[in-house]
């Protein structure tokens, strides 16, 4: 696996923490200011947090990305899980939605902290996330 | 980790050295309160410069111990946030009222609480 893309499986609290790590790292390596870089770091937290609240496992890719239109370079990162999925997008895309009291700042947070932000979620099989950050 | 919780006059002070776990977190949380109302503290500081970090867990954590400690009788400054980590919060929680006391720094958080404590 190159050094450019980075899989974590996440578990517990302490994964959180290790996909913060690695997120921080990279967005470092590849040149984002301090600013991104934190955003970046916060918003990995969030929907790492949301794999270990609803789900109890999934996994986070975290890599390097390039756009030929737009001749640029970023950062993804994929969480993925198998959990019980999203019945309603929108709502939980709602500032403010919450189904476990955690300020319901997880998905609209990630959302609001990145460039793009990507969901697809079926219930009963499992939801992936997948944000992006492009360096200006 | 245990967190060391410092006792300055009346005020209690606790500085968060790493990252945390979320189990640490919600520990030092219990800590802090049991902790003020061991020594009847009239105010608690949590200095967070070490925390590259605040998510939204974070920050409901910090917003709860603010809000118990204020029913015990303490109220809390939160001193130390970092510009990014700060800009970040704007943008994560713009909806979202923090209910926070903050302070740039630990000695700027001592003058608030004495001037808040004298009223």
């Amino acid at each position: 696996m190159s050094e450019t893309e980075k899989r974590i499986s996440i578990k517990s609290s302490a994964d959180i923490i290790t996909a913060r790590g690695v997120g921080r790292e990279m967005a470092k390596q590849l040149g984002f200011n301090i600013v991104d870089q934190t955003k970046i770091t916060t918003a990995i937290s969030e929907l790492t947090r949301n794999i270990v609240t609803y789900t109890g496992k999934g996994k986070v890719i975290i890599k390097k990305i390039h756009s030929d239109v737009d001749k640029k370079d970023g950062m993804a990162i994929i969480c993925t899980d198998k959990g019980p999925g999203i019945e309603s997008i929108e709502l939980v895309l709602k500032a403010g939605y919450s189904t476990s009291n955690s300020l319901g700042l997880g998905l609209s947070g990630a959302k609001m902290l990145m460039d793009d932000f990507d969901i697809k979620s079926k219930p009963g099989e499992g939801t992936r996330v997948t944000i992006k950050k492009w360096l200006r | 980790m245990d967190i060391p919780i410092l006792k300055i006059e009346n005020f209690l002070v606790v500085t968060i050295q790493a990252e945390m776990s979320d189990d640490e977190i919600l520990k030092l949380q219990k800590d802090i309160l049991s902790r003020i109302k061991e020594v009847s503290a009239s105010g608690l500081i949590i200095d967070i410069t070490a925390l590259d970090v605040v998510d939204s867990f974070m920050g409901r954590t910090l917003s709860n111990i603010a809000n118990t400690a204020d029913l015990l009788g303490a109220k809390t400054v939160v001193v130390g946030i970092r510009p990014a980590v700060a800009l970040t919060l704007v943008e994560l929680g713009i909806r979202i009222k923090w209910n926070l006391n903050t302070a740039l720094n630990l000695e700027k958080g001592i003058d608030i609480l004495k001037r808040r404590i004298e009223m």
